[in-house]
């Protein structure tokens, strides 16, 4: 057992008022599992007090879609690191496409997390958004489905291209998913 | 596990300086520690303290982590950014004398 004279205070280096770390990621996939490493990271990133833009196209953008972000979908189809729920046995191939493996997948996938307290997609949104995290829909994604701001989830700023994310994220750290 | 000393009051630490023995913490100790990271507690402020060393007590010894203290303890997310500016999870268990939140969500 050490003593020490001098208080030990964690340093929470957060007083770079306008200097901070900024961290900006790509949404692009609609699958339920690649919904959540954006979503993690961020909040993570948010946490921390590090500035955050989640920047959503493609397929990412199931995410942010009112009708569809409550239903995404995990399917163990080309998915050969799906395994049975004990062991290491894999999941054929063969049988990935069969009818009902996508339901008992995604059922499956949705119950793991939420076993870990992590919410739903929505909830998880709700909770970026709340912790200031800002939420952009990409305007070629955008007019490609013929989706307007009121079709998307009500925690999204607004609908940019491309020029206008690469000006948000000046000096930002960058991920793609 | 070194010893500090915030305001009179001796501690265990971590190597960062996070408290390491629940009971050696009181409300007198946790307003020292909030003014030693520059935190203004005010009664709402209290009120998620005191939530975060219970839930602890009551989870087996798991700090909450923001989420959490948000869905299981009521206290809205945009709050308690307001209240621990830029790192709530990590301030809120600095101050109530609990380990950081090892969850990641």
């Amino acid at each position: 057992m050490t003593s020490t004279s001098e208080a030990i205070i964690p340093k929470f280096d957060d007083d770079d008022e306008g200097g901070g770390r900024k961290l900006a990621i790509i949404c692009s996939k609609g699958n339920l599992d690649m919904a959540y490493p954006g979503l993690i990271l961020g909040n993570a990133a948010l946490g921390e007090g590090v500035e955050l833009h989640l920047f959503f196209t493609f397929w990412g953008f199931d995410m942010i879609i009112k009708s569809r972000m409550n239903d995404l979908k995990f399917s163990p189809s080309g998915n050969t690191a799906m395994h049975m729920p004990i062991g290491d046995v894999r999941i054929p191939q063969a049988l990935a496409p069969m009818p009902g493996m996508q339901p008992m997948a995604t059922h499956m996938l949705k119950k793991q997390i939420a076993d870990l307290g992590v919410p739903e997609v929505p909830d998880f949104l709700e909770h970026i958004v709340a912790s200031g995290g800002h939420l952009w829909a990409c305007r070629m994604s955008a007019d490609m489905n013929h989706v307007t701001m009121d079709d998307l989830y009500e925690g999204v700023e607004g609908i940019i291209n491309a020029s206008d994310f690469i000006e948000i994220t000046e000096g930002a750290q960058l991920l793609f998913i | 596990m070194p010893v500090t000393t915030i305001e009179g009051h001796e501690i265990h630490v971590d190597d960062e300086g996070f408290m390491t023995v629940y009971d050696e913490w009181d409300e007198t100790l946790g307003a020292a520690l909030a003014g030693a990271i520059g935190v203004e507690m005010s009664d709402d402020a209290w009120n998620a303290i005191r939530f975060m060393r219970k839930d602890f007590k009551e989870q087996d010894d798991v700090t909450p982590t923001l989420r959490r203290v948000s869905t299981a303890g009521g206290f809205e997310t945009k709050k308690l950014f307001e209240l621990f500016p830029k790192k709530p999870a990590k301030k809120m268990a600095y101050i109530a004398g609990l380990p950081k939140p090892k969850g990641c969500v």
